[in-house]
């Protein structure tokens, strides 16, 4: 029997979620074991998913490792699982990232370890549920399924003002979802069933699509986030325990971009043109105006939250700039490049958020405090820490030669052959990054010591240097040689901006 | 005639049972009336096998047109047995503890069992009203039965007034009906209407009097004044059962009187039940935010969720009754776990109903809060619980009609809705305990309880068999 064969995005679903639930029941009499045992379901799903890089074929249009069975036989909605080009590398650094979280807790987590191990486990098999679905329906339950154990750890692990955060996070996310289901609802009646592939093919008119984007934009803008609605996340991060907020960053965001993808393109897309300024517009707002936001930020998380935006503003710049580029070119190579360096920036931004909130869960581990202010001349007393996170820094400003740069370098370009000044406003994001990232550093790791407690710092530990190498090597081995990730996704997504640039109006 | 008796063999073993229990305590010096208890649980199991077997591949009608054998009674007749026997369960524990057990409480109950099941499956407005009144002079007593307690007499006083105008404005529309077509039948009354002979102002205006005494029955907005109070005087395990069987068979009524009798007026209708939809949707889910009694919040949940059920009939089709039914049923399930907690948190002379009294239940029984954490996601319809696929059955038939606003309208108040859910959990999770008091409560309680919220876990999981079975009811 191949791999092929194996239900293994089944197995990449369920084995976090069933050890999870085994954490659950074991409980915090059997702490250490829970540890251990938390790391090995980690990495054994972590193994199912490079079985899937290895064994998926890139030069193939439809959909991979299929799994169909009914699930509702009531209404044909199906148990139906199955990956492309743009899931395959969004599940990969779901189950990388769920690693590092459960390093990160192991000394750190002091309070019920054990159910904090389950809540991530539980979580990473809903996020991995997430980017296989194929089913709208079974996709949905993944969706809102997802927000309980992010609530609870939050509300649970977080910081004093948790319960607000948390609570916001939860109807913020909830409202947007809420408005999908009815989409998907609506486009039920049209296409004759939940199957996502069937609702690419339905026509539609220009009003219904209008109302359809919309929905599936609420869902997806609260999710990302973009400018207005971003105000639930700099909360949640700043609250959540260090591993949320890795979660958050690396992961949940890009849930957003990749609705976007999945559904807002290509069953909605001449809303899609019709809506494109406006995105783009909104795009340029999250990546001008939050880079600012993000210069004066005192406490370290907030700043790499607005950052986050800043960054995310970016992809969703790349998602909806083909429509120009297409408009004024007649070209699919420009359009192309967008939305495949849009994707390169999501999957580099989850190593690089993920590594700059470890930076800062490492510093607030040993001192209890996210505030600027009250650092200054970390790097005497940790100096191997400070040049970890000089490194990451430096890829979240987009120095050439990490992973932040592939991305961001590809939309801007493509900008340029849809408007010199939306390239011209994208590109301002070199000097905001640069400014708010470094010159939080400078004041953090540089400068003189003034405070007894940041001479007294121990460097960081085998762990910690583990967890912070495994993200240095990918954030380099990125940035030097990309090309596996274009090599995923360059045939779905050149699939993907075909279908999305034909009219289905009715 | 013995065919006909035997359709109906159900509700007279139930009769004679309810009868049965009646002398047997007459007879009992126990205080905590066991013999009794038993008693009416064997009557439930034995009427539920019996409305099982009755089960008629076909639909047929005796007693002079005015009583119905279909699949969709049988199903509501087996859920309501089912469920009461459920509560009773619950209920004695709670009883014991605060040491309110009286025989009556079991005979009260088994009739209005009885009243239920009638209301099932009626099909004159006759019989409609008589099971309709059996039931709710039961449910008035019951809830005045612990009579030392001045909130429980004037919770049954204000039900009992209340419950009179309902059903006097019920009878107001029916004899207006009558009036116009001469026939209490309800399948004569839609042949009458359809033959479009009739003024159709005036048999709008009797439709209008009918549906206001079945808002006033499920507790919908406008007609929502009774609900929290009653919930909150009544002794929590009275407020256990008029939460859940009753509301089974009010859905019945509706059915049977709106679809049944007057679906040849369903734009009217259908006008008529979206204004009270969307404000017991806006009652409930905004007034509950602002409660600090846990039966007083479930009760405006409640009127929010007769909202949602509304929308199911609003969609005016099979497959939309069908998800009415599945909405009420699954209600009654989440409803009967969430006050089953209550029973379970209290102590004698002390009833958990305050919101404060789950402060920090995760560490005084993780078990129980994950249990109450279940039903909680589930009343506010998220994924993977049962509540989620009710909403989502109803808003489904909602949009396949056409009626796209309207399920807008319906998610952002379940939006609104999360929020008070979510502060239980908060409560439950995220905040420190008051007391380390050990939760006191017997084995067999605690079992159902369990079992309780995993059905909601199991179901939400698996929706598939019990969506067969609802749609099945509609059809068949």
């Amino acid at each position: 029997m191949t791999i092929t064969q194996l239900p293994i995005l089944s197995m990449l679903i369920w084995t976090p979620i069933i050890g999870g639930i085994w954490a659950l029941i074991a409980g915090d009499r059997q702490e250490q074991t829970v540890k251990y045992f938390s790391l090995a379901v980690s990495v054994i799903t972590f193994v199912f998913s490079v079985m899937l890089y290895l064994e998926f074929d890139t030069s193939v249009v439809e959909m991979q490792f299929v799994e169909q069975a009914s699930w509702i036989s009531a209404f044909d909605i199906q148990y139906y699982l199955g990956i492309d080009g743009i899931a395959l590398p969004l599940i990969l650094l779901t189950s990388f990232t769920t690693i590092l979280v459960v390093l990160a807790a192991w000394e750190v987590i002091e309070k019920h370890i054990s159910y904090y191990m389950a809540a991530f486990l539980i979580l990473t098999g809903l996020m991995n549920g997430v980017f296989a679905a194929l089913d709208a329906i079974l996709f949905y339950v993944f969706w809102e399924a997802m927000l309980i154990p992010m609530f609870i750890i939050i509300g649970i692990w977080g910081g004093p003002n948790r319960v607000y955060a948390t609570i916001k996070f939860f109807l913020y996310t909830f409202l947007g979802s809420v408005f999908m289901l009815v989409a998907f609802l609506y486009l039920y009646v049209k296409a004759g069933s939940f199957e996502i592939e069937m609702m690419h093919s339905v026509p539609l008119s220009l009003l219904a699509q209008q109302f359809i984007f919309v929905a599936f934009f609420l869902a997806f803008a609260v999710k990302i986030p973009m400018w207005p609605v971003h105000t639930w996340l700099p909360d949640a991060h700043v609250e959540a325990p260090t591993g949320g907020s890795v979660i958050l960053a690396a992961i949940m965001l890009k849930m957003g971009g990749y609705g976007f993808l999945r559904f807002s393109l290509p069953i909605t897309p001449d809303a899609s043109l019709y809506f494109d300024d406006f995105m783009i517009v909104l795009s340029l707002i999250a990546v001008v105006y939050i880079g600012f936001v993000a210069l004066v930020q005192e406490d370290m998380k907030k700043l790499i939250a607005y950052s986050s935006i800043s960054h995310m503003g970016f992809v969703t710049l790349g998602f909806f700039i083909p429509f120009s580029i297409y408009a004024n070119t007649g070209q699919l190579s420009g359009a192309i490049m967008g939305v495949e360096g849009a994707m390169m920036q999501m999957i580099s931004h989850g190593f690089i958020s993920a590594a700059m909130f470890l930076c800062v869960g490492v510093m607030y581990d040993r001192l209890h405090s996210r505030q600027i202010k009250d650092y200054g001349g970390v790097v005497n007393s940790m100096p191997y820490f400070a040049a970890f996170m000089m490194l990451f820094a430096m890829a979240n400003s987009g120095l050439p030669g990490t992973s932040g740069f592939v991305g961001e370098f590809l939309v801007i370009l493509a900008s340029f052959q849809s408007s010199f000044w939306i390239a011209f406003f994208a590109a301002l994001t070199l000097i905001l990054g640069a400014a708010y990232t470094l010159w939080m550093y400078k004041r953090v790791v540089f400068g003189d010591v003034t405070r007894e407690e940041v001479a007294e710092l121990k460097d960081i530990n085998g762990r910690e240097a583990l967890i912070l190498f495994l993200l240095a090597v990918m954030v380099l081995a990125f940035g030097i040689y990309p090309a596996p990730v274009f090599d995923v996704m360059h045939v779905t997504v050149e699939n993907l901006i075909n279908h999305s640039l034909q009219s289905k109006l009715l | 005639m013995s065919a006909e008796l035997a359709l109906a063999i159900p509700e007279i073993t139930l009769l004679l049972l309810a009868c049965l229990v009646l002398i047997v305590d007459a007879f009992s010096n126990d205080p905590d009336h066991k013999l009794s208890y038993w008693l009416t649980q064997a009557s439930l199991l034995l009427t539920l096998s019996l409305v099982l077997s009755v089960n008629p591949p076909v639909t047929q009608v005796i007693f002079d047109n005015s009583f119905i054998s279909d699949s969709m009674s049988t199903i509501l007749k087996a859920f309501i047995c089912g469920i009461t026997f459920v509560v009773f369960l619950y209920s004695f524990e709670y009883l014991k503890e605060n040491k309110l057990v009286k025989g009556e409480y079991f005979v009260l109950g088994l009739f209005a069992v009885l009243g239920m099941m009638i209301m099932a499956s009626a099909y004159s407005l006759l019989s409609v009203y008589l099971g309709l009144e059996l039931l709710s002079l039961s449910l008035y007593a019951m809830v005045a039965m612990n009579r030392e307690s001045p909130a429980a007499s004037e919770a049954a006083m204000k039900y009992f007034v209340l419950g009179a105008l309902a059903s006097g404005m019920l009878l107001y529309g029916i004899s207006m009906i009558y009036g116009l077509t001469g026939t209490i039948q309800l399948s004569a009354i839609a042949d009458a209407i359809a033959s479009d002979s009739i003024n159709k102002s005036f048999l709008v205006f009797g439709m209008i009097f009918m549906i206001i005494g079945i808002a006033f029955k499920l507790g919908a907005a406008p007609f929502h004044m009774w609900v929290p109070d009653v919930y909150q005087g009544a002794p929590t395990s009275v407020t256990l059962f008029i939460s859940t069987a009753p509301k089974l068979a009010a859905f019945a009524m509706a059915m049977r009187i709106l679809v049944d009798g007057l679906y040849p007026l369903v734009e009217d209708w259908q006008a008529i039940l979206t204004i009270l939809a969307v404000l017991s949707m806006a009652v409930g889910n905004i007034i509950a935010i602002s409660q600090s009694n846990i039966k007083r919040m479930l009760a405006y949940s409640t009127i929010a969720h007769v909202g949602y059920l509304f929308l199911g009939l609003i969609a005016g089709t099979q497959a939309g009754f069908a998800g009415a039914m599945f909405y009420i049923i699954s209600y009654a399930m989440m409803s009967m776990g969430a006050f089953g907690m209550i029973i379970l948190l209290g102590r004698f002379n002390f009833e958990a109903e305050n919101l404060e009294d789950f402060k920090g239940l995760s560490e005084r029984s993780p078990w129980f809060a994950f249990i109450m954490m279940c039903l909680m996601f589930s009343m506010a319809g998220i994924p993977p619980f049962l509540g989620f696929w009710s909403k989502w059955f109803v808003l489904k038939e909602l949009v396949a009609s056409g009626f796209v606003a309207l399920a807008a309208v319906a998610v952002v108040f379940s939006i609104i809705g999360a929020y008070y859910y979510l502060r239980i959990i908060k409560l439950m999770y995220f905040d420190k305990p008051e007391s380390m008091t050990a939760i006191k409560a017997s084995k067999q309680m605690r079992v159902v309880l369990t079992a309780n919220g995993l059905l909601i876990l199991l179901l939400g999981l698996l929706p598939d068999s019990l969506m067969q079975i609802c749609i099945a009811a509609l059809t068949g």
